[in-house]
């Protein structure tokens, strides 16, 4: 099996899903400059939603075909978390929206571990596994292998990026969401109402998480209540990565950050292995031969991937890499 | 005046019977005072990032985790070493300090909401480095944590076995609670004296107004890394008195969480406010026993079964503290006394 | 002829498409009351932005009391000798009239972490006088009286007097005052005309952009006009008054005389 263009299909898998989520980030960072710090856990409630009604459908045992079950779960879970959204920007943003910058970040967080906690009730401390439903086709494709998920999953990423592009740049509420973001004052002056735009670009992102949620969940085959944390956090690292408020930039920052994460855990356990260094290696003669290899860091560090892709990216270009130079807006 | 010594005397002598008192209702309410106070210090160490600078830092407990495993690791059979804790605390410390500054370094130029993402996720690599260092060379034990860690001792006195003085029986738990409360008295002193001091104004001023401040002459970027440097070492310390005090540490004990708990310590109590943030800490350091004792009887009486762990109620009340502290009560219940001082003319 | 504090030469700056500033210079000299004036987007206050650090510049040096100016980082530009002020008031709201004043002391003082703590002689005595000076301070402005209390309560005319003490606080040798007189009614702007001239007769030189053109002709010994981001003229305010191409500049091209 080819390694390589492996582990460069399943980043582009992953990677399509945080690009998504990243999306979420980055269209109410572009408009209020703050970060939604709930929205993992609006991904986490998505995937929740979706597969609840999934089960149920299931539960009834229709002959339906599999991609219409899910589908419905994906028509659930849309306006739950858009109604999450809705409500996180009502209750945590706007009635801040003039108090110090602090403040709405603290709401926000509070938002977070609320909703993480009312989903723990509602689904339970375990993991639940996301019925089987799909028969997961494989396709070789040069000594590697693509699943019908992963290609869905592709496919849908596509559509949903161009079919924002299309909404914000070619619609009259895209328009006016795009001139909240150069300048709120100025686009009310305009006569856009900025208090509509914000909720939209809330319940849009909420929406586009509820999807990715869905995504996540029929890929892994699970779905639990923290899992929203650490999507979450890639996402945003995806997100600045691309160059927060930058719509393009979050789609470029999702797919970079997965290849980077899938090739990483891909061969860091390779890179690390102490045993393939000469110097070191003969120091653990002993052991290597026992074992075969001494790793340092192996895959289970694959989540610490994103956030040193995000540190490194704070140091060396904070703009991100489609992002303007924001510095100095003082 | 009069009158105020007497009152700190009866506090004084309150606090100072309280585990004597405690231990006759039973040893496991020492503990959970001992805890408290833990959390009263980590919250003090945060309010001085949060608080007085402004700085949100979401990754507080992964301080509190390099120290409490700096201590495990220096005094525990795992390496076999076992150094006194007068020279662990200070390592744990410095350690702790240190990892603050790196982590702060590359942020604190940036806006603020970046540095809370990337503590958060600090926060989250350390607890993934807590679980996996255990091999090749096992350095952490993994999952399974660190035992056996040695508890304090000053000479021929340890401070984890039951001694007898003057005829009273004093536990191990009683012991530490008199040391915990002893540093708990100088990190007050240290947080009231640094609220009043030069440093302490410019970190209030950036906090106000970064700009202004930079303007008025502050070097802002190392007066921010200082805020940040000085509440990791707290929580180095903290957590290196955690280890002494459990004889455990695993990485379990260092989860989200717990930073959310403290920030929440923090925000209700009255950010950049000692005495807020201190009662902050004790209020929800006692709410989630208050609710271990009250929820689960009350609970299995009406419905017969656990609807409602604890332990979820507690996280809860954490998140809805938060956002009811700011929507309604931003400088917390108990506001800094600058605020105060002009209650009566309010605009 | 006094001698020079301030050269500025040719100083650009360009945001994105717009050249804000273009090859501005001009000479203060010591204890002169030096207006910059000029149409909305004139430039005026970014000049103001990179004189103090807050922007960086793209062309151009400083020389300030005979010495390069190292501009992009506001404390350095603190500390060398000029204190300026904000055109929407920038005070530490939650911080008292005093502590306000006190944080200006920063820059000249040095106590740190350990001395707060341990209350060091050192550190008791310098924060007395860092406290004294702001006493003195807001007595100077005329503010003594509101001294406990926070920024955010005191009245407009009392805020932007306490950023004028702020600004004192760090023993500056230029006082950069962004449109002191804004929103001010005209008892305030009396008042401040005072104020400033108190200032120049202390010793201090004052850089001052203003909107006022009654305040900045009675008050300045020179004035220098921007637009587009250009100096189209710099004089003595009488003959400024008179140059077309600033009339041109104020009234768009529409004035022949």
């Amino acid at each position: 099996m080819d390694i390589f263009l492996q582990q460069i299909i399943n980043g582009l898998t992953t990677g399509s899903v945080y690009a998504i989520v990243a999306l979420g980030y980055t269209m109410v960072y572009g408009v209020i400059q703050l970060i939604n710090f709930a929205h993992g856990e609006v991904v986490m409630i998505g995937a929740m939603t979706a597969f609840t009604v999934i089960m149920a459908v299931v539960g009834l045992g229709l002959p339906l075909p599999p991609a219409l079950i899910v589908l419905l779960g994906v028509l659930a879970a849309v306006p739950v978390c858009m109604a999450i959204g809705y409500t996180l920007e009502r209750v945590a943003y706007r009635p801040l929206r003039h108090a110090p910058r602090l403040a709405p970040l603290i709401t926000a967080i509070g938002m977070s571990i609320i909703l993480q906690h009312l989903a723990l009730l509602i689904w339970g401390r375990d993991p639940r596994a996301f019925p089987q439903i799909m028969e997961n086709a494989s396709f070789a494709i040069g000594g590697a292998a693509i699943s019908t998920v992963q290609i869905a999953i592709i496919l849908m990423s596509v559509v949903l990026m161009a079919g924002l592009t299309w909404f914000v740049y070619r619609t009259r509420f895209g328009i006016a969401i795009r001139a909240t973001a150069e300048d709120v004052r100025v686009a009310a002056l305009m006569g856009v109402d900025a208090n509509r735009v914000i909720a939209a670009t809330f319940v849009i992102g909420a929406g586009l998480g509820a999807i990715a949620g869905v995504m996540v969940g029929t890929y892994y085959g699970i779905a639990h209540y923290t899992m929203g944390f650490t999507l979450g956090l890639k996402a945003f690292s995806a997100a600045v990565l691309g160059g927060i408020g930058n719509l393009a930039g979050a789609m470029l920052g999702g797919i970079v950050l997965g290849l980077v994460e899938a090739l990483g855990t891909g061969y860091i356990g390779d890179l690390t292995d102490l045993c393939r260094w000469p110097l070191v290696g003969g120091m653990l003669a002993e052991r290597c031969e026992a074992d075969g290899h001494a790793i340092l860091f192996g895959s289970n560090y694959q989540d610490v991937f994103a956030f040193l892709v995000l540190i490194l990216v704070l140091v060396f270009r904070p703009s991100g890499l489609l992002g303007e130079r924001v510095s100095e807006r003082a | 005046m009069n009158r105020k010594i007497v009152g700190i005397a009866l506090i004084a002598i309150a606090l100072l019977a309280l585990p004597l008192v405690l231990t006759q209702v039973g040893t496991a309410w020492v503990r959970i005072a001992n805890l408290a106070i833990l959390f009263v210090f980590l919250s003090l160490g945060l309010n001085i990032v949060v608080g007085m600078a402004g700085l949100l830092d979401l990754g507080y407990i992964a301080f509190y985790a390099v120290g409490a495993y700096v201590y495990a690791l220096l005094a525990s059979p795992h390496f076999n070493l076992h150094l006194p804790f007068w020279v662990i605390l200070p390592i744990g410390a410095l350690v702790a300090c240190v990892a603050g500054a790196v982590l702060g370094a590359p942020t604190l130029r940036l806006r603020g909401d970046y540095l809370a993402i990337v503590t958060l996720g600090f926060g989250e690599i350390v607890r993934i480095f807590m679980n996996n260092l255990s091999s090749p060379f096992n350095i952490t034990n993994g999952p399974k944590g660190i035992t056996r860690i040695d508890g304090l001792s000053v000479g021929s006195v340890n401070f984890s076995a039951t001694d007898t003085l003057f005829g009273l029986s004093i536990t191990g738990p009683a012991k530490y609670y008199y040391v915990l409360l002893l540093l708990l008295l100088l990190v007050i002193v240290v947080n009231l004296r640094l609220q009043k001091s030069r440093i302490g104004r410019a970190w209030v001023a950036i906090r106000e107004d970064e700009v202004a401040a930079k303007a008025a002459g502050i070097n802002t970027r190392n007066v921010k890394l200082l805020a940040f440097a000085m509440g990791a070492s707290f929580g180095g310390v903290a957590g290196g008195m955690f280890a002494a005090m459990q004889g455990f540490v695993s990485p379990e004990s260092f989860i989200l969480n717990e930073s959310i708990m403290v920030l929440a310590m923090v925000v209700l109590g009255g950010m950049g406010n000692v005495w807020g943030v201190i009662a902050g800490a004790l209020l929800l350091s006692f709410v989630p026993e208050f609710l271990r004792y009250s929820v689960e009887p009350l609970q299995m009486a009406l419905f017969g079964r656990m609807l409602v762990e604890p332990e979820v109620l507690r996280m809860l009340v954490f998140g809805i503290a938060l956002v009811l502290t700011m929507r309604f009560r931003p400088a917390g219940l108990w506001p800094e006394s600058r605020h105060k001082r002009e209650m009566g003319q309010k605009p | 002829m006094s001698a020079v504090l301030l050269e500025a030469r040719a100083i650009g700056k360009r945001f994105g498409g717009v050249q804000a500033l273009k090859d501005v210079s001009l000479t203060i000299r010591e204890k002169e009351i030096y207006g910059l004036i000029g149409p909305n987007g004139a430039g005026k206050t970014t000049f103001f932005n990179v004189l103090t650090g807050l922007y960086t510049r793209d062309t151009g040096d400083v020389l300030f009391a005979g010495q390069p100016l190292e501009l992009g980082s506001p404390y350095v530009v603190a500390q060398a000798g000029i204190a300026r002020t904000f055109q929407n008031i920038r005070l530490f709201g939650n911080m008292t009239a005093l502590e306000n004043v006190m944080v200006g002391r920063h820059v000249r003082t040095q106590a740190g972490v350990f001395g707060a703590i341990f209350r060091t002689r050192a550190q008791r005595e310098e924060e007395a006088a860092i406290k004294r000076r702001a006493d003195e301070l807001l007595h100077y402005v005329g503010i003594a009286h509101r001294a406990g209390a926070l920024a955010k309560h005191l009245s407009y005319g009392d805020q932007r007097r306490l950023e004028i003490a702020r600004a004192l606080a760090t023993e500056p040798k230029l006082l950069a005052l962004d449109e002191p007189a804004a929103g001010m009614n005209a008892t305030e702007t009396v008042a401040l005309r005072q104020l400033i001239e108190g200032l120049r007769a202390d010793g201090l030189t004052v850089l001052l952009i203003e909107h006022d053109v009654k305040l900045i002709m009675g008050l300045c010994d020179r004035v220098a006009v921007l637009d587009y981001g250009e100096k189209i003229a710099e004089d003595v305010p009488a003959i400024v008054q008179r140059d077309p191409k600033v009339v041109e500049a104020y009234l768009g091209g529409g004035a022949n005389d």
